[in-house]
């Protein structure tokens, strides 16, 4: 979000103006009362076009500010609900530009964007006028020193009386980029002040997962009130799990294949679809190549919980682990979840293959047998298994 | 023949004494992989024996790659480094001038990779390295570096190449009647050594792979580029499979670079790149399988 960009900013040294995040109106009048003078109250959440949807409002004063605010706070962008405001210092704006550091994934490398046509979307610009966007690849190893920075300046165009400047935001911005772990750096607009002073009036920073080992402070971003409850509580226990709108809850091993098993779910759903609304997947959940009993009733505890979720379906292919070990897992899961007080009543369609494929589905016949009536069904291709989970959560 | 890896590549595994090298390189040399020796600097000196799993196996812990190489004549490595580690262990072996390199691991900062990618570049490109964050690559019958089940199937005349390991697996599975000449494991990640043209052009140039079969997944635009590179210079058969045409923009799915980012990277942009390339795709894995049975009954 645009404040804990402007945090990250502020640390390494990249000018931005003065203003803080607050959770209520009064601590927005309190805010504005030590900026002093004319503030910006900004919504902030994690998405675009904020202003639009009047999320953004000028105040004249800390009384302003406040109702501002209350104005603002709890209000919903695009499904984002807002839970807190910057209320920053309001500038006039001479000239609004445009630089992001990012990933180039298709020349492994890094990327310096530019642009003295700040302001707009630069998806947009990048269209429009590819010309007025400047994109210096960056190495990975020589980084961005002062030589670096004016040349991604000097082909963007900045004039020469911000030139100076920006080089040096630039050189700044690079720390963030580098130090932080971003895989994207971005400042839009960075803008020129009457007075001549370049400023990042609004940013955005990416951070990435993988490099949480060496940034213990990054967690205090985590935005966990507005992430989905099921989507908190599965990190909580360490599942890859993404919740989508759908009635057939997916576990499956391995991220291709589980991407692969929602392709599935949804083309077999068309062909169950009720008053035209088809059956869909109701998350991605990879359970990784061990496919543990502890993993897998974590899994399948958070999908069960799920009250859209109607059917669900098991999607293994033994690689690594045995189809044997995978049948087991999931008979412990089951125990381990009547342990926890949690009775399984929505049908389960299992898929098992690969790996000692007909030892495993044997033990879930067996299980299948003691269970009630219909509650663990097995089908032992991909496609038919997707069909009939489909099936069981159109005619439920 | 067959690609990157064969009956004569020695193979010495960095990261040998942890758990995941010890399970791996146990299950490579069941599969008649020729592993010669492991790297770990503290624990160097140390003897290792694999002798239930392959009868001469008794392997020496060297304290770096170059060393290793020296001593075995090593010229694949395979990599089952902790994430924070894996960087200088790429660093390392691209210095000692490894031919292949093989990076298992998951989860490595991806500006980590950048700056190893770059360092390879840097020293001329001269070790080839797979992943990270991928399965490996295995030449059925003759080699195998990295953790792709060795018992799926046998050698056979289809090439394949995919950003994700499960989806190897179910391939070679639903294929397996017919083998494999190489299958190769690019990873998952936004940012990964070799890639799916790279691997194209090792299967057109192989005597042996008279088809190909290539997965994809939404993000980035690998595939679209390997669809454009397919058209100009591969005269094989290939046949495609793309996955994630559901998942929704903005959320990673599993791999960190399995992201749909606004409309790019999107499972149906890469389809139809590849279809417009002549590549048959595949609805779904069962019947991408299917494509490639009726372009091997016609070979």
């Amino acid at each position: 979000m645009e404040y804990q960009a402007k945090e990250l900013f502020a640390k390494h040294e990249v000018p931005v103006l003065p203003g803080s995040v607050v959770e209520t109106a009064d601590a927005a009048r309190a805010a504005a009362a030590e900026i002093g003078g004319q503030v910006v109250v900004k919504a902030q959440v994690k998405t675009g076009g904020r202003g639009k949807a009047g999320g953004v409002k000028l105040a004249e004063n800390p009384d302003e500010a406040a109702e501002k605010a209350g104005a603002i706070l709890g209000m919903d962008i695009k499904g984002h609900t807002v839970h807190r405001v910057l209320v920053t210092q309001a500038s006039d704006i001479d000239q609004e530009y445009y630089v992001s550091y990012l990933l180039d994934r298709a020349n492994r490398t890094y990327l310096a964007m530019a642009s003295v046509e700040g302001g707009m979307e630069i998806e947009q610009l990048a269209v429009e006028r590819p010309e007025a966007l400047a994109r210096i690849p960056v190495d990975a190893i020589a980084g961005v020193d002062a030589a670096k920075a004016a040349e991604i300046a000097d082909a963007a165009g900045f004039p020469a009386d911000v030139r100076d400047q920006v080089v040096d935001i630039l050189q700044k911005l690079w720390t963030v980029f580098t130090s932080e772990d971003a895989t994207l750096v971005e400042v839009n607009p960075l803008v020129k002040t009457p007075d001549g002073k370049v400023v990042a009036l609004d940013g955005k920073v990416s951070l990435d997962d993988n490099a949480e080992f060496r940034h213990e402070e990054h967690a205090q971003f985590e935005d966990k009130a507005a992430a989905d409850p099921l989507e908190a509580r599965a990190k909580e226990k360490d599942l890859n799990y993404v919740k989508l709108s759908g009635e057939v809850g997916i576990i499956g091993n391995g991220a291709g294949l589980v991407m692969s098993t929602l392709d599935v779910v949804a083309y077999a759903g068309e062909e169950f679809a009720v008053d035209g609304h088809s059956v869909k997947p109701a998350n991605f959940l990879d359970i990784g190549g061990g496919a543990s009993a502890e993993v897998m009733a974590n899994g399948l505890e958070i999908i069960l919980s799920d009250a859209e979720v109607k059917s669900v379906f098991v999607n293994v292919f033994g690689g690594i682990t045995a189809c044997d070990a995978v049948a087991n897992g999931i008979v412990h899961a089951f125990e381990l979840l009547e342990s926890r007080g949690d009775q399984v009543t929505k049908p389960l369609v299992v898929r098992l293959d690969g790996n000692n494929a007909e030892e495993g589905r044997r033990i879930l016949s067996e299980f299948a047998a003691k269970a009630p009536e219909g509650l663990i069904e097995q089908v032992d291709t991909m496609d038919g298994a997707a069909r009939r989970a489909a099936e069981l959560a159109a005619a439920k | 023949m067959a690609i990157f890896l064969d009956e004569n590549s020695r193979i010495i595994v960095q990261g040998i004494t942890g758990a995941e090298g010890t399970k791996h390189t146990q299950r490579m040399l069941k599969a008649g992989a020729k592993i010669v020796g492991g790297v770990n600097a503290r624990k160097a000196g140390q003897e290792l024996d694999f002798t239930e799993f392959s009868p001469e196996a008794v392997l020496t812990v060297f304290g770096t790659v170059a060393e290793a190489m020296d001593k075995t004549g090593a010229n694949v490595s395979v990599a089952f480094v902790p994430p924070k580690f894996t960087k200088d262990a790429v660093i390392e072996a691209v210095d000692a001038g490894i031919e292949l390199l093989v990076v298992i691991t998951e989860g490595i900062p991806v500006h980590d990779t950048a700056e190893f990618w770059a360092y390879a570049q840097s020293k001329g490109n001269k070790t080839r390295i797979v992943g990270p964050n991928c399965p490996g690559v295995i030449s059925p019958g003759k080699s195998n570096a990295g953790i792709i089940p060795a018992d799926i199937t046998g050698p056979g005349p289809i090439g394949l190449v995919s950003k994700s390991g499960t989806l190897t697996y179910q391939m070679m599975y639903e294929l397996r009647d017919i083998g494999f000449s190489t299958a190769v494991g690019i990873g998952g990640d936004p940012v990964i050594g070799t890639t799916h043209i790279d691997a194209l052009e090792a299967f057109e140039a192989d005597p042996e792979t008279k088809a190909i079969v290539m997965i994809g997944e939404i993000g980035g635009d690998a595939e679209e580029r390997a669809a454009a590179y397919i058209k100009e210079h591969v005269t094989k058969p290939v046949v495609g499979y793309v996955a994630g045409f559901t998942a929704p923009e903005g959320k990673t799915m599993g791999h960190a670079g399995a992201i749909v980012s606004g409309s790019s990277g999107t499972a149906q942009a890469k389809k139809e790149a590849l279809e417009a390339a002549g590549v048959a795709v595949g609805k779904t894995p069962s019947e991408t399988a299917r494509l490639m049975r009726e372009i091997y009954q016609k070979l």
